[in-house]
């Protein structure tokens, strides 16, 4: 096998936004061994791994270089006295909550899809909507396996190695391929929670509410119709829940109590006619969920897939966005950076950007990861297709913004950021430089992401 | 007592892996944004224009090849004034075919990755001097569509192998149908164009791409005394379409747009009317 030409076939990778696909080998491994092969071979222009291509922009592709997906890998182990969970990278969050629901745990931290991986978890230092009061993936992580493109395996425990375990935590695979993780999962009674659900006036009595009433809640939401306008911007429906006890059920349901099934309704066919989706289209749509929820409702009992995954039950639903894809951004701002949050959404819903489901969500405060993105604050995340030409000048402005805040853009969903803003945004970028290259001195982990913002060479 | 319990799923019921799709323009960044170029023909006044409105935007290094690398080195520095962080010139002759491929390979190892590779060269002549000189008319040949050739194919080699990147190709409207006027200009752009078509097909699925420019009457020196045709246009409006062809992620742009409809009701045209309207 020459190092130049791997013997792995030849693809083209994209994210989930599928805006920027770009060609590379794409190694499958099927064990630890394999893997440490395929990292030690890895061809000049680098190496990344890559979970299950969830994160929406470049971060799992390396242009004319290797990927490696170790998803075939998956593995995991749950002791039940404990709820310590040691699984291998390429384990989803689905298989593990299959596995360990039924026994009454509850991973510490989901995103608005289960279908990423422990490696992918790390790797972003993932956050859900229980951030306020529990925190990121990384914070609940005890030690994790990294293997590095000179061939070596460290065991990295959070307290023994804290500089390699936070520059990991949020280190887009940039400083090495995590092979497998141990990490804590959480008691829970039953698989139902106990939601309730208000709908805000505006962004203002949305932002009231949270700040006010999310600590009596585990989970905390909003979903904000970034197409209202006027007196309406930043209306909101707003979910705030958590697991219900078992007499908390109603009978029916008490028999089965951990019952848990991570269900899918439909498959985007793979030719969508994109045409379908347009600025009115989506408003209707919006209008309708705003509608359609309960202007006040309390203690209403949803599923782990409903409250949690609620776009997962339609397969590969970004294929709705057509060919040429779409972006997602998401920002956070400080705590009292209100007055940047509200001029942020004034302008969204002045262009009219064609997004259904904007969310906004209170963090609690961050962790010491170097390139870890939440802090204590306000996050926003939408959808956008691309196509319009107005676009990139507005994310732009709104990246200014947000910089000038203090506040940065998750790289989990970055597909455009400009690259100066970087350092400004994520101020440890120098320390996490130091330590990536006393792991990778000769700069192989690679992505398109890495390339695009200046963390690895041109 | 520690029971501890393997599960070992295989991920066959996980939805397929995101995005192993093939079948969309790639650029650098999700909304076309460019951050590294090489120009070919490195003085054109339409590449330079392009190359302006990419500098406002990302763009951070350019590689100036240029016949001209006195002219060029002006443009570069006029480039750095505009923000451009590193810019270089290198001696280029489009007619000097042999050593493209050295050339070509050579300034993608010095320089890196380029995200974007502009080929702008070309020549319009003069059909009348060309009918009285037929080595004149081949040499013309030679540049715009030859040189395009032994070019374009050494930069694809390349974008293959960095796995992205788009190959911007300055066709023409002469492309779409020859007049007696500029038959010979019109026929190696029509090879051109049909060049860059087929390298287009041929680069999907690997990452790369090329975006074929057909630009009608552009008042540039190239142009300059002749008579201004219908729709006439600037470079800076065809660097308007490019950048905004690179963000729509299209495969073909017209400047100005309209003469995409025009051209195709006068691809059509009778013979006998079509040589009276393009006589002029
Ligand atoms: C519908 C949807 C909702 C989402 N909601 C949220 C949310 O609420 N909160 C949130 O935080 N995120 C959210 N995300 C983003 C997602 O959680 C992250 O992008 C996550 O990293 C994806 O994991 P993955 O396994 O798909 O990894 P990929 O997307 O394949 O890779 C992501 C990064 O992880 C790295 N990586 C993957 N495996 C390894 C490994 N073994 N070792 C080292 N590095 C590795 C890659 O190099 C890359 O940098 C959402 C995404 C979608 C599509
Ligand atoms: N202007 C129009 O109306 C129009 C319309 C449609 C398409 N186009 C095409 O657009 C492209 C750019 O044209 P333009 O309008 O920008 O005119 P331009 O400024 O004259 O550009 C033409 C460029 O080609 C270069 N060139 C010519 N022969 C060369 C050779 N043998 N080796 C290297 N470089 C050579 C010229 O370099 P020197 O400086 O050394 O001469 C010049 O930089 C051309 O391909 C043209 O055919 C133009």
């Amino acid at each position: 096998m020459s190092p130049d030409r791997p013997d792995y076939p030849r693809l083209t990778l994209a994210g989930w936004g599928r805006t920027n696909p770009t060609g590379a080998w794409l190694a499958r491994v099927h064990c630890p061994d394999d893997l440490v092969r395929a990292l030690t071979h890895a061809p000049e222009r680098g190496v990344i791994a890559r979970g299950l291509g969830r994160s929406y922009g470049d971060a799992s592709q390396n242009a004319g270089g290797l990927v490696i997906d170790s998803t075939g890998a998956a593995q995991f182990l749950l002791d039940p006295d404990t709820g310590v969970v040691t699984a291998s990278a390429g384990a989803s969050i689905q298989a593990i909550l299959e596995g360990i629901v039924p026994y009454g745990f509850f991973v510490p931290v989901t995103p608005g899809t289960r279908f990423v991986t422990v490696g992918g978890a790390i790797a972003s230092d993932i956050h859900g909507k229980n951030h306020h009061r529990a925190g990121s993936w990384c914070d609940h992580v005890l030690s994790f396996r990294l293997a590095l493109p000179d061939g070596s395996v460290l065991d990295v425990d959070r307290d023994r190695h804290p500089k390699v375990f936070w520059a990991t935590a949020g280190g887009m695979g940039l400083t090495g391929v995590i092979t497998e993780a141990t990490f804590r999962c959480y008691p829970i009674e039953t698989s139902r929670l106990l939601v309730d659900t208000d709908r805000t006036r505006d962004l203002d009595h949305a932002i009231e509410l949270m700040a006010g009433g999310d600590d009596a809640y585990d989970y905390s939401v909003a979903w904000i119709d970034l197409l209202a306008r006027g007196r309406f911007m930043g209306r909101s429906v707003l979910t705030r829940g958590r697991f219900a006890r078992r007499e908390e059920l109603p009978p029916a349901l008490r028999t089965h109590p951990l019952a848990y099934e991570g269900r899918q309704l439909a498959n985007v066919p793979p030719v969508f006619p994109s045409g379908l989706l347009n600025p009115w289209s989506v408003r209707l749509f919006n209008e309708f969920w705003y509608r359609k929820a309960p202007a006040c409702r309390r203690g209403e009992i949803q599923d782990i897939p409903t409250f949690f995954h609620p776009l997962d039950m339609i397969g590969n639903w970004n294929l709705i966005y057509g060919p040429r894809g779409f972006i997602q951004w998401q920002c956070v701002v400080p705590e009292d950076a209100v007055e940047t949050l509200r001029d942020i959404v004034r302008q969204l819903s002045d262009a009219g950007c064609t997004s259904f489901l904007a969310v906004l969500k209170r963090f609690g405060p961050g962790n010491e990861g170097h390139l870890s993105f939440p802090i204590a604050g306000w996050t926003l995340s939408l959808d956008i297709p691309v196509g319009d030409p107005r676009l990139a000048t507005l994310l732009d402005r709104l990246d200014e913004q947000v910089a000038a805040e203090g506040g940065r853009i998750y790289l989990a969903k970055d597909s455009r950021l400009r690259r100066e803003l970087l350092e400004v945004m994520y101020p440890r970028l120098d320390e996490w430089r130091r330590i990536r290259d006393t792991l990778d001195p000769n700069r192989l982990l690679r992505s398109d992401l890495g390339r695009r913002l200046g963390l690895c060479p041109d | 007592m520690r029971h501890h319990f393997r599960v070992g799923h295989p991920i066959h019921r996980l939805p397929d892996q995101a995005g192993t799709s093939t079948s969309v323009l790639t650029v650098e960044d999700a909304l076309g944004a460019v951050q590294s170029a090489l120009v070919l023909g490195g003085t054109s006044e339409i590449a330079l224009a392009v190359i302006d409105r990419l500098a406002a935007d990302r763009c951070r290094r350019v590689v100036l090849a240029a016949r001209d690398t006195a002219g060029a080195a002006a443009a570069a520095e006029h480039l750095r004034a505009a923000g451009v962080e590193t810019t270089d010139v290198i001696e280029f002759d489009a007619a000097d075919i042999s050593r493209h491929p050295a050339l070509i390979e050579t300034v993608f190892a010095e320089h890196g990755d380029f995200d974007l590779v502009l080929l702008a060269f070309g020549v319009l002549g003069d059909q009348a001097t060309f009918d009285r000189d037929p080595v004149a008319a081949a040499n013309a040949v030679t540049v715009n569509y030859v040189g395009a050739v032994s070019t374009g194919l050494s930069v694809a080699q390349e974008l293959r192998r960095q796995g992205h990147g788009t190959l911007v190709v300055l066709s023409s409207v002469a492309a779409e149908r020859p007049r007696k006027t500029n038959f010979v200009y019109g026929s190696s752009k029509a090879g051109l164009d049909a060049f860059a078509q087929g390298l287009g097909d041929a680069l999907e699925g690997t990452g790369a791409h090329v975006l074929v420019v057909r630009p009608g009457f552009v008042k540039t020196r190239m142009t300059a005394g002749l008579p201004p045709q219908p729709f006439s246009t600037t470079p800076a409006a065809v660097a308007d379409a490019v950048v905004q062809g690179l963000a729509r992620k299209r495969h073909t742009v017209w400047a100005p747009p309209i003469l995409r409809w025009v051209f195709a009701l006068l691809r059509h045209l009778p013979r006998p009317l079509w040589r009276l309207i393009s006589a002029r």
